[in-house]
């Protein structure tokens, strides 16, 4: 057999109903290879409910449940309560739940799980929109880019609004854990995944999942679309622990936001100058980053 | 202790029993001859459809794979092919 740098052990089945080149659909993966079959996940509404469980199938080895939209927090506290009266111990709870399930929708069940230092782990895959739906944009959905409800016409240039920095939210609550985590890099996600499970209290993860269909950009690129993120420094790979910023990959210098920009669909319609602007507000979050890491 | 939880659908088929193998229009196609057995294919599989045969060489699993063509786009020896489904 040959050597394998993530377990070999499959929690999730094929023949579930995720698009062709689904990103969300790796992170699911890769975060059940960390964390084992002694896991209890909850989904709210989002993909996800809709890629595991059509009706009487489900695509995980491990038990799921189906929560309110706004109550993956709540769902992982309840979860964690019941698993602790039946002497559970050994069980690691895990909410899984879109960015505008968690950003948006469920941001106040998430707060509330983060300041009952439920004993859980809750992770935002981030498609940055509500993609389910047909995407709509959410409060992850980033700058510039078109959705259906931020067209691009006469009257608009895609969303106007920047993207919401949940880590930031998650950082605000002192959790003992926080990292983000990318399908393109599945060592360090799963090296993070398995570092969570042996913390106490509560952890979050923000993944990057792109979406083939919401992104506009073809089936085959999932991956380089992801690595491309991390390497222009427009989604940073760090982690929180107990307060101290570590930034997990650096690269010399990172590569320019137009190549990752122009990989994709929803960014196609952007000037020199809005690309510029992008360039600017990535370098000034990164700058931040390194300032933050530099406290420690 | 079911007797105490309300009536609820419970899914307990395991989705495998789903083929997806129509979803494709485009199938991989591996040279084993350029496989340097490196399961980068296997890593990036959205859809668990790569397995390993005896020998360490991985194996399309027909039945599931969407023709996505991840594996033959982060393929380094570009040992995959896509090629078009009759």
């Amino acid at each position: 057999m040959a050597r394998l740098t993530i377990p070999a052990q499959e929690l999730m089945r094929s023949g579930h109903s995720a698009c062709p080149g689904c990103g969300a659909t790796l992170v699911m993966r890769y975060l059940l290879k960390g964390l084992g079959e002694r896991t209890i996940v909850t989904v709210p509404a989002c993909c996800w409910t809709v890629i595991a469980t059509p009706f009487p199938t489900t695509a995980l080895d491990v038990p799921m449940l189906d929560c309110a939209f706004e109550a993956t927090g709540a769902s992982i506290s309840g979860l964690r309560a019941a698993a602790d009266q039946l002497g559970l111990k050994d069980v690691t709870i895990v909410g899984f739940a879109g960015d505008g399930g968690t950003a948006d929708i469920g941001l106040q069940a998430l707060s509330g799980m983060l300041e009952r230092r439920t004993d859980g782990i809750y992770l935002m895959y981030d498609n940055e929109a509500y993609m389910n739906t047909g995407v709509q944009r959410s409060g992850a959905t980033p700058e510039g880019a078109w959705t259906t409800t931020t067209p691009v016409d006469e009257f608009s240039r895609g969303k106007l609004e920047p993207k919401k920095d949940i880590m930031a939210i998650i950082a605000a609550h002192n959790p003992p854990y926080a990292a983000t985590v990318n399908v393109a890099f599945p060592e360090d996600f799963v090296k993070k995944v398995e570092k969570a499970k042996a913390i106490h209290g509560p952890r979050f993860f923000h993944a990057l999942a792109p979406c083939p269909p919401g992104w506009r950009y073809s089936s085959e690129k999932t991956i380089e679309v992801a690595r491309l993120a991390t390497d222009t420094n427009v989604f940073p790979l760090y982690e929180i622990v107990d307060g101290v910023y570590h930034i997990t990959r650096k690269l010399g210098v990172a590569k320019p936001v137009r190549e990752y920009l122009q990989t994709q669909g929803r960014f196609s319609h952007l000037d020199d100058a809005e690309v510029a602007k992008i360039q600017a507000q990535v370098d000034a979050r990164w700058k931040r980053l390194l300032a933050l890491e530099g406290l420690a | 202790m079911e007797e105490d939880l309300p009536e609820a659908p419970i899914a307990t088929t395991p989705s495998d029993v789903n083929h997806t193998a129509s979803w494709r229009t485009f199938r991989p196609v591996i040279d084993l001859k350029l496989c340097t057995k490196c399961n980068v294919c296997w890593k990036f599989c959205p859809d668990d459809a790569i397995a390993f045969d005896g020998v360490g060489f991985p194996v399309i699993r027909l039945d599931y794979c969407k023709g996505c063509a991840i594996c033959a786009e982060e393929c380094k020896p570009k040992a995959i092919t896509m090629v078009k489904e009759d």
